[in-house]
């Protein structure tokens, strides 16, 4: 019995020390919804955390304040600034060690995949979402 | 002298009942009788000289008129021809100028259906799995737990369903881009049809050109409800409008990199028994001598190949004759543009 509760205690403290701070951005409000469904299981067990911001400006707001993201998945098409000018902003500006940035976009053309690469993106994946391929690249980070 | 007066003259002379002097009397009457005959003969002759000249001349002047009036038919004819080329190739204008603005849209539109099929897809995944949790949930005799599940299930259902219909909102707006006008004038949400293609007028400028960046604002007016308007039409008048309004921010972007907050904005108001669009621009302006032309069609201040000079002459068209509304505009030179479309409800 007190193993148990030993080993759940350790748990919780390795869950708290690898629990993965992802910021979302996109402009479409769903998006919410759609990550706290496909990673329920990852937020209930506390293995990842998520804050949502819907436009580039938020975002960099969000990181300024806190900080505190590892990283950062963010939409390209968006009102204001861009997905592109917001992975310019945190590569060249902020942050060490710089959060790793995944670009979700719907124009999966060769012309964004290069700016973003040039950017220093760590990831570009299209819309419509592949979770089990984003599971996987999230993994490889842990 | 003639013949009879002469056989006269000779008779008289002979005749012994006469005397000298009435002899003389009557052949100097015969005399002024006989000139008065040489000058009526000539007067004739000469009337008959102008007669045949004039004829002449008569049937000449016919033989010019009737070549004349074959030229003029022969030109007429070539007019008429001409005319129906320049009706059927202005038909094809229109036409070109209909795909051009797809083309800019096209980009736009497979944006726009990737976001909620993003959804879709990932919507039902979710709820595939949420199905086994539950199936699991009540073996387990959990049911308050499996219950929680079913909203969750619910919830998720209700996005695939609403991101669908956007989707199909979406692909519909576009065949209605394409295809003819049906004419119609249909009770049409004005505030929907506006956001739309503002949308879509949006990202098709953003999947062209990467840099592009502005920021779009909106004030739509929820009292104006449904207005009677061939809805293709408008759409295609306020997604000219827009396209411009892209446009000239975008150029004045390139002039002034730093300091420059590029802006669009599009409202709607009801003023009385009459609904106004307004699209808005912090842009390039249009400059005075250009803006007697900007209703003209042909006219166009883009770079060759890039415009067709037919979007504000369509636009003018679909708004005054289709709609007998009126299409207004506003500028200063550098500093913004506003249309403004005005329909009678």
């Amino acid at each position: 019995m007190g193993n148990t509760h030993v080993s759940a205690l350790f748990y919780q403290y390795k869950s708290y020390i690898h629990r993965m701070k992802i910021l979302v951005v996109d402009d479409e409000k769903d998006v919410q919804v759609l990550f706290e469904q496909r990673f329920r299981k990852e937020i209930r067990n506390k293995e990842m955390e998520f804050a949502f911001a819907y436009s580039g400006e938020e975002a960099l707001q969000y990181l300024n304040e806190l900080h505190e993201a590892v990283l950062i998945l963010s939409d390209i098409n968006m009102p204001g600034m861009s997905g592109l000018e917001l992975l310019r902003h945190i590569k060249e500006k902020h942050h060490e060690p710089p959060p790793v940035v995944m670009m979700i976009t719907a124009y999966g053309d060769a012309d964004n995949y290069n700016i973003a690469m040039k950017l220093g993106a760590d990831a570009f994946l299209t819309k419509p979402l592949e979770f089990s391929l984003l599971k996987e690249k999230l993994k490889a980070i842990q | 002298m003639n013949q009879g007066l002469q056989n006269i003259l000779s008779f008289i002379e002979q005749n012994e009942a006469l005397t000298a002097a009435q002899k003389q009397s009557i052949a100097n009457w015969i005399k002024e009788v006989d000139k008065v005959i040489t000058i009526t003969e000539f007067k004739l002759d000469r009337t008959e000289k102008v007669k045949k000249t004039t004829a002449i001349l008569l049937e000449e002047t016919i033989q010019e008129l009737e070549l004349k009036r074959k030229a003029v038919e022969e030109s007429n004819d070539a007019l008429q021809k001409s005319l129906e080329e320049l009706k059927a190739a202005q038909q094809q204008l229109i036409q070109s100028e209909k795909m051009a603005s797809l083309g800019e849209l096209t980009a736009g539109i497979a944006h726009e259906i990737q976001n909620p099929l993003n959804f879709v897809n990932n919507f039902s995944e979710v709820c595939s799995e949420l199905i086994d949790e539950m199936a699991e949930e009540i073996k387990k005799g959990n049911t308050v737990d499996a219950q929680a599940i079913a909203t969750e299930i619910k919830m998720s259902l209700e996005k695939i369903n609403f991101h669908g219909k956007r989707a199909d909102g979406i692909v519909k707006s576009m065949l209605q881009h394409s295809r003819t006008s049906t004419g119609k004038k249909e009770p049409t949400d004005i505030n929907a049809l506006v956001d739309e293609y503002l949308r879509l007028a949006y990202h098709g400028m953003r999947a062209k050109d990467k840099s592009f960046n502005a920021a779009m604002k909106t004030d739509f007016d929820e009292s104006i409800g449904l207005v009677k308007v061939i809805s293709q039409d408008i759409g295609r008048a306020v997604l000219n409008l827009i396209t411009n309004a892209f446009y000239a921010v975008n150029e004045k972007k390139k002039l002034q990199p730093d300091k420059y907050e590029p802006t669009v904005t599009v409202s709607t108001r009801k003023i009385g028994d009459k609904v106004e669009i307004v699209v808005k621009d912090n842009g390039t302006g249009i400059p005075k001598k250009a803006l007697d032309k900007i209703f003209q069609p042909f006219f166009t201040t883009k770079p060759t190949g890039q415009g067709t000079g037919l979007g504000l002459s369509l636009s003018y068209d679909i708004v005054t004759n289709s709609h007998g509304g009126e299409l207004k505009v506003e500028t200063r030179d550098g500093e913004y543009t506003c249309f403004s479309i005005i329909l009678p409800v």
